[in-house]
């Protein structure tokens, strides 16, 4: 009988390390897919990935079930995700600001706020659908997307998700409303091209 | 916010429930809530199929795999990380390691440290007054003043006679 992730983690504990090595095996690829979809780049979502399990292994000793296991694994993501996605925030604001005054009065302003609503011509030159949806990911606030993902993805019970964003599951409810909410407007023209697509008529 | 501003109060309590009802996990009792509103409301009948159609949407997105070398530079983060430890796990506490490690930067830098000794003070520039008295002060010159005696001594004249010429001598050049 397959032992469940607690117990995995309770034998790691006890010294099994063969253990740890089946956890990195169920979890590597959500976790990393997550990360990815969090901070937007393949390298540094493997590195946070890595920091997950290597606190994880560390925390071993003082390991107690007081949760799922899930629940405390991606609650470390999110937080090592959050402050990534925060530091970059800050590196890219500290650059912008020092391209503006570098650039002077007469360019273009580095620090305008950028207009996330989508164009036609936008949605025409994007390669494919997939990359729409991603943009649409990338563009909710970072709580949201951490809620969506977590939902969709990951399939984690609402008191799960909850604690993980350190929320109520009814702010959480809330949350995931107003993050598909936001995706609704921003893949609208996508929406509406497969609602048209699917009312046409058969045509050879 | 606006969707709350747009539509009634029932659906305002979509927005706790509609997610719930798509992804199945919705209770019995909110289901068929949920179920009763969308055949009476279009928007929020519109904004289910949307929504829908977003999950769908999610679904069709491609995963992203970890890279071969994954696991093998996690182990060698472990093996880094166990590494570490060990080297600094016989001190109990950072505390005591950084007050360790300021006692043997200290002590290097005092043993490194040159002395400064002033040589000439010490040998050259000993005043003559200071001199004389610490010749006077040794123990074999401790009756200078009767040694000192000796070359008087020497200069007095050899017989009586001798000191009262000398002393009519001093007379008359008087």
């Amino acid at each position: 009988m397959a032992r469940s992730d607690v117990q995995l983690m309770l034998d790691v504990k006890a010294g099994d390390e063969q253990s740890i090595e089946l956890l990195l095996r169920k979890y590597r690829t959500p976790l990393v897919n997550f990360l990815c979809r969090m901070v937007r780049d393949s390298a540094v979502a493997e590195d946070l990935a890595q920091e997950v399990f290597l606190r994880v292994y560390l925390a071993r000793k003082e390991y107690a079930p007081s949760a799922k296991f899930t629940t405390w694994m991606f609650r470390i993501a999110t937080n090592l995700a959050l402050n990534s996605v925060r530091d970059n925030r800050n590196r890219q604001m500290e650059i912008s600001m020092d391209r503006a005054v570098d650039i002077g009065d007469d360019e273009r302003p580095a620090m305008e706020v950028q207009d996330l609503t989508p164009t036609v011509e936008q949605y025409l030159i994007a390669r494919s659908r997939s990359e729409m949806i991603l943009r649409a990911i990338d563009a909710l606030p970072e709580k949201q997307r951490a809620a969506v993902l977590l939902h969709k993805y990951q399939e984690l019970d609402y008191d799960e998700i909850a604690r993980i964003l350190d929320c109520s599951e009814s702010a959480l409810k809330s949350l995931l409303f107003r993050a598909y909410e936001t995706l609704r407007t921003a893949l609208a023209p996508l929406l509406n091209a497969e609602k048209v697509s699917s009312n046409a008529p058969w045509r050879m | 916010m606006g969707h709350t501003e747009r539509f009634g109060k029932n659906c305002a309590e979509m927005e706790d429930k509609l997610v719930q009802y798509l992804d199945g996990r919705a209770k019995p009792a909110e289901r068929r809530a949920v179920e009763d509103h969308l055949a009476v409301c279009s928007g929020c009948r519109n904004r289910a199929e949307d929504f829908r159609a977003i999950f769908g949407a999610l679904d069709d997105l491609p995963a992203v795999s970890p890279s071969p070398s994954f696991d093998a530079s996690l182990r060698a983060r472990v093996a880094a990380e166990a590494d570490r430890r060990t080297l600094w796990g016989w001190i109990p506490s950072p505390r005591l390691a950084f007050a360790v490690a300021a006692l043997v930067a200290m002590s290097v830098w005092l043993a490194s440290t040159p002395r400064i000794v002033n040589y000439d003070s010490a040998t050259t520039r000993v005043p003559a007054e200071a001199e004389f008295s610490m010749i006077r002060d040794l123990p074999v010159l401790e009756n200078y003043e009767v040694i000192s005696k000796f070359d008087a001594l020497s200069e007095l004249p050899a017989s009586p006679d001798d000191t009262a010429a000398g002393e009519v001598k001093n007379e008359t050049s008087e």
